[in-house]
């Protein structure tokens, strides 16, 4: 699987806003490059990003290709309760990725 | 200290030449755009065994090129020694080059003054080539600070490879770096390895002698 | 006026590059149209107002490749009265759309950062989508400077 990193804190205060950092490895080709020959490089990037909070979805991403390699997208989320923060990238080719992160929320 | 040469005092970082964003993409430690390759190259570390042996690399980079086995060497070298199945510029190698170097962050570069190689390198450094008849001097010593397509000069100093350039949207060795600069000056292109390139890299890294390291920095 | 950096890769290889490869003279034009036509297929036929939406992004760019962008709405975010989405679209780009990010009252604040690629020097525009059907924006114009010393051998 490539590799992603997220970053959300350990720990929260209950309705405490929160930043969520993530990270994906992928080159994000555009679809716009051509070879040495001419030949247009076919379009390979990473469609979405859904983040889920104990199973609910609280934050949805399209990505198109003028997002830069090696996608970086931070949002917020209110800290509601302890549990667990899944996130899926998935894109053309089927591409997929997961990463979970806990949270306790005091 | 040769004509042009800049005085250790007003010697700058590429960092400073960058716009802040750029600087702080460098200085995101979570998601800055090197992280990935650090993870990897840590992954690495482990499955190889690095750390078998290499419990401490704290310092390593910073005194690259060095006299490995009677032979000037660089670190990418160094690190393919043990893996020769590591071509240069894989992913591999980079991540492996880039978490070693991590190691050394903060810390002044600091490379032993082998004559021979340190005379070729600067005279290469000072050498007309290309159809364009530069030589490095020309631009990173007499004109750092001035704009080159609307993008100012750094003095190129090596206190950050491997870097994330931007213009790559990846990680690279200085060797592909010392590579674009050779097409753009129209010159002969070296190959990875080639031994001019190496006492280049040491004379580069005495010239910047004392310097903090900032590996994986992140440049244009 | 098309890319400085397509313009020096056609000047330089213009001999051996396929037609294909060659860019149409009214490119600039195609593309703010583009742009204007990505903005309506969201919006509609809603007024886009200016206001609310700061978008940050460096005024002067190093490399078009990854330019730090965030983008923050004004909103209490509550269910009656929240971010639904956040668009950012470029104008130089071969196509306009950045990212569109889904937002909510979960959300807590209305404010997202990515890294984008901006092809040459034009306007950015984030547009916010709002819980009562409004659409708000800012267009930040920025100035793309190429990097010297590159592999395809530009100065």
């Amino acid at each position: 699987m490539a590799r992603v990193v997220v970053n959300v804190p350990a720990e929260a205060k209950k309705g405490e806003v929160i930043e969520i950092r993530t990270l994906a490895g992928h080159a994000m080709e555009t679809g716009f490059r051509r070879t040495q020959l001419g030949e247009l490089i076919p379009r390979d990037i990473i469609r979405s990003l859904v983040c889920t909070y104990n199973g609910v979805e609280v934050f949805r991403a399209e990505l198109h290709p003028a997002m830069a390699a090696n996608p970086l997208l931070s949002f917020t989320t209110v800290a509601t309760e302890s549990g667990t923060l899944e996130f899926r990238w998935t894109g053309d080719n089927g591409f997929s990725a997961t990463e979970k992160a806990s949270i306790k929320v005091v | 200290m040769a004509l042009g040469e800049i005085p250790l005092s007003e010697r700058k970082s590429g960092y400073e030449f960058m716009s802040r964003e750029t600087r702080a993409m460098q200085d995101d430690a979570v998601t800055g755009p090197a992280v990935l390759t650090l993870l990897d190259g840590e992954a690495l570390w482990g499955k190889l065994g690095c750390a078998a042996c290499h419990t401490n690399m704290k310092g390593v980079a910073a005194r690259y090129p060095a006299i490995v086995g009677g032979k000037l060497t660089t670190l990418e070298q160094q690190v393919r020694h043990r893996n020769p199945e590591l071509a240069y510029e894989s992913r591999e190698l980079l991540a492996l080059t880039a978490f070693v170097a991590k190691q050394s962050r903060g810390m002044p570069i600091e490379v032993s003054e082998i004559k021979s190689h340190l005379e070729a390198g600067r005279a290469f450094f000072h050498k007309r080539q290309g159809q364009l008849n530069l030589a490095c001097a020309n631009c990173h010593d007499d004109n750092w600070g001035k704009k080159l397509a609307g993008t100012p000069i750094p003095q190129a100093h090596p206190t950050g490879y491997p870097i994330y350039r931007l213009e790559w949207q990846s990680v690279g060795s200085i060797t592909r770096r010392f590579r674009n600069c050779l097409t753009g000056m129209r010159a002969e292109l070296l190959p990875h390895g080639a031994p001019e390139l190496v006492d280049l890299e040491l004379y580069l890294m005495w010239r910047a002698r004392g310097m903090p390291m900032e590996a994986p920095a992140v440049r244009p | 006026m098309i890319s400085r950096r397509h313009f020096l890769l056609l000047t330089g290889v213009a001999i051996a590059t396929p037609v294909k490869g060659q860019l149409p003279p009214n490119i600039a034009e195609i593309r703010k149209a583009a742009l204007q036509q990505a903005i309506g297929k969201v919006v509609g036929n809603a007024q886009v107002r200016t206001g609310r939406v700061k978008l940050e992004i460096p005024p002067l760019i190093d490399n078009g490749n990854a330019v730090p962008v965030t983008v923050e709405v004004e909103s209490p975010m509550t269910q009656a009265d929240h971010v639904k989405a956040i668009h950012l679209f470029t104008e130089r780009n071969p196509q306009p759309y950045v990212f569109s990010a889904h937002l909510g009252p979960r959300a807590g604040k209305a404010r997202v950062a990515a890294r984008a690629r901006i092809a040459d020097t034009g306007d950015v525009v984030a547009i916010a989508q709002m819980s009562d059907g409004s659409f708000w924006q800012e267009s930040v114009k920025v100035i793309v400077t190429l990097s010297a010393c590159l592999e395809e051998g530009l100065i």
